[in-house]
């Protein structure tokens, strides 16, 4: 995983409460073997007027000019200002995958769903959570200004905005450490062995029958 | 000091450490994979040439994607018409295969539906904890297991050290107490307790349902109200160990035998929430104040009586909530204030790991007998759970019933829950649906979900709109 450390970006605003991970990454493309690709159809359903399908050639698809992805002024746009429950539904990390994927690197919303807010960390993308009144005035400044963009900076728990203002947020220390240094938990969790085996002879005497074996029976 | 709930006791039996920053490692007892949230994680194994910690932990079935009709069926995986489907499942049985993990595959009669399997075989154990890459995971909560979804990354880190990293969640309680009405079921309590606290009412909780009536209610029942309690935003839902759990489990395949069982019994049966322990939430519902549930909407917590009507702008506190509604009911193709009552239906789907398990077929059968369905339909199906639901049903002859009725009558699998396989609402289509997500496009692109409860679906299907099952006769 890519250490997330600093980072400045576009805002794009996305106005709508419990986006779901269907909306997200529509289940169809869930058939993917691969972490990669989903950034094309990252909300589909909202981003083109047709149907969606695996493999298809975007370049002929019809875009969505009401959807507000497809404004110019928020094309490369890598910060999301979003509503309540983003991330509602689904567990599929495909839905972080795809975010990723199109260029979203910081998610801003009042509150995340929980497995989804858990997902974006395993992937290097920083979800922020904000007071709604935080929030709403975001997305009044991100409106009246084109261009609006905003730097992160996750060791100080600091954002700025480029109208100059500066507001605090906070990561518990455990997911912001492994961000900072992009370390994949499992490595860290495997130093712990002895410790998960020490846990399993102390389980398998008390309570035996959670070890059996499910491939015999 | 007070007591301890039942979250806290299955919390404490798994922490293998506590860290100074809050979070802990937690063992995991079982682990359920299906195709979808696993090739990923089996891919980051093979790059780094990680072992699985303890293959014997895991159990895999394919179901999202497989199809469900019998002619498909018949050939296996080798029969899956889709390309992307079918490497999917194959990657699954390869990847099972390699990596020493029992599977039922395809072609084997216990297939279905995670979420029902896992309870079926005896597999879902109280006291346990469960995870498995699906959000419904916590269906297995039913037993008194903490059971919950995890994600593709999770699925790895489970499968390479047995263990997550978790911070504790808060205690939540909701109470349903009281006699429910005739016609009102399990489906209706938890659709109604998502409409009274919305879809993020328990977000970073873990929701206890007790109370009388929950007391009452059959295994299956409890399995469809901690089904959807990550439709209410908690990652896993929970209901204590009484002589009901006990009961289900006996002579199930795969749970303890002879003196391994009154052991895990004893130990089952401290499986509840102490008299004096401390919830940070608790909710009490009255059971007579529950009417059979259909979402308008699209959103679990978009819901209704179905004696009742769609809300009106002017009822919203404020402009996100009417922005809210005036997207859903744009999406939806209803109008405010439109009553329940009025919604015409072109598809009904009976199934998934919701709604269908046996007790749920049976009642749906219950409704349909003698009757056809309305000629209005385009399609009306039911899916069972798993192979064994299915031979259960065929041995009952409730297919039969189904069948003559103009229901189809399909193989196990996820089917139109989700709609990955060739099951699913064209534009614009409505459908009464025992599933668990009305999300737009949930069900097919362009879809219309209502959800409701298998009697409310047959019914439906008979009439070919909302009918109140209070009156069904
Ligand atoms: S039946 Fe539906 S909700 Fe259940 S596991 Fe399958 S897709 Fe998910």
């Amino acid at each position: 995983m890519e250490p997330f450390i600093r980072h400045t970006g576009i805002v794009a605003p996305f106005d709508r409460t419990n986006v779901d991970t269907d909306l997200i990454i529509p289940k169809q493309f869930l058939k993917s073997v691969q972490r990669s690709g989903f950034g094309v159809n990252l909300f589909d359903q909202l981003r083109y007027l047709d149907e969606g399908q695996p493999g298809m050639d975007v370049a002929t698809r019809r875009l969505n000019p009401d959807f507000v992805l497809n404004q110019p002024r928020y094309q490369n746009a890598t910060i999301l200002l979003t509503r309540a429950n983003f991330g509602c539904g689904s567990s599929r990390e495909h839905a972080p995958w795809a975010l990723l994927d199109f260029g979203f690197k910081v998610i801003l919303a009042p509150s995340f769903a929980d497995i989804f807010f858990n997902n974006c960390f395993k992937n290097g993308i920083l979800p922020i959570t904000l007071p709604d009144q935080e929030i709403d005035r975001l997305f009044t400044e991100v409106a009246g200004n084109e261009g609006f963009t905003m730097e992160v900076d996750l060791e100080g728990e600091q954002l700025t905005t480029s109208m100059g203002k500066t507001l605090t947020f906070s990561v518990e220390p455990y997911r912001k450490h492994c961000l900072l240094q992009g370390l994949d938990d499992i490595g860290l969790t495997l130093q712990r062995a002895e410790h998960i085996r020490a846990y399993e002879e102390r389980r398998r005497r008390e309570c035996p029958w959670l070890f059996q074996d499910l491939n015999s029976a | 000091m007070a007591g301890k709930t039942l979250y806290d006791k299955l919390w404490h039996s798994h922490v293998v450490e506590e860290r100074a920053d809050g979070t802990a490692l937690i063992y995991i007892d079982r682990h359920l994979i299906h195709e979808v949230t696993s090739p990923q994680a089996f891919e980051g194994i093979r790059l780094t040439g990680r072992k699985i910690w303890r293959p014997a932990a895991g159990i895999a079935t394919p179901d999202h994607n497989v199809p469900t009709q019998p002619k498909e069926r018949a050939a296996g995986s080798d029969g899956i018409q889709d390309p992307l489907s079918k490497l999917q499942v194959e990657t699954l049985d390869r990847n099972c295969q390699d990596y020493g993990i029992t599977e039922f595959n395809m072609s084997d009669r216990r297939q279905g539906i995670v979420h029902i399997i896992g309870p079926e075989q005896g597999i879902t154990q109280p006291g346990m904890t469960i995870v498995c890459g699906d959000s419904h995971t916590s269906t297995h909560g039913a037993f008194a297991a903490l059971a919950q979804g995890i994600g593709t990354s999770e699925v790895e880190h489970v499968l390479t050290t047995q263990c997550l990293i978790q911070k504790k969640a808060r205690n939540m309680l909701v109470n349903v107490d009281g006699e429910l009405p005739r016609g009102v079921t399990a489906k209706d309590i938890i659709l109604y307790i998502i409409g009274q606290i919305g879809t993020s009412g328990g977000t970073g909780c873990t929701i206890e349902f007790g109370g009388s009536t929950v007391r009452k209610l059959s295994m299956e029942g409890r399995m469809t109200i901690c089904n959807m309690a990550i439709e209410a935003g908690a990652r896993s839902g929970l209901v204590a160990v009484d002589d009901t759990t006990i009961d289900y489990l006996r002579d199930r395949p795969y749970v303890p035998q002879g003196q391994l069982w009154s052991q895990a019994e004893q130990y089952w049966r401290t499986m509840y929430s102490d008299n004096d322990a401390a919830f940070d939430k608790v909710v009490s519902i009255q059971a007579a104040s529950i009417a059979p549930q259909v979402t308008w909407g699209t959103s679990p917590e978009m819901v209704a009586a179905v004696d009742g009507q769609i809300p009106c702008m002017d009822m919203m506190a404020n402009e996100q909530q009417r922005e809210s509604l005036r997207l859903a009911l744009d999406y939806m193709g209803l109008a405010e204030g439109q009553p329940i009552g009025e919604i015409h239906l072109d598809r009904v789907f009976i199934g998934s790991c919701t709604n269908g398990r046996i007790e749920d077929l049976r009642r749906a059968a219950a409704v349909v007998k003698g009757k056809k369905i309305a000629s209005t339909l385009k399609q009306a199906l039911v899916v069972p759970g798993s192979g064994l639901v299915r031979e259960q049903a065929e041995r009952e002859g409730l297919n039969t019933i189904f069948t003559d009725a103009g229901f189809e009558w399909r193989e196990p699998g996820c089917s139109m829950c989700l709609a990955m396989n060739a099951d699913k609402l064209g534009e614009k289509e409505h459908c009464a649906s025992t599933s668990n997500r009305n999300f737009e496009g949930r069900q097919g692109y362009g879809g219309r979900t209502h959800l409701v409860s298998p009697e409310m679906a047959a019914a439906a299907a008979i009439t070919g709109h909302f009918v109140d099952i209070r009156d069904w006769s």
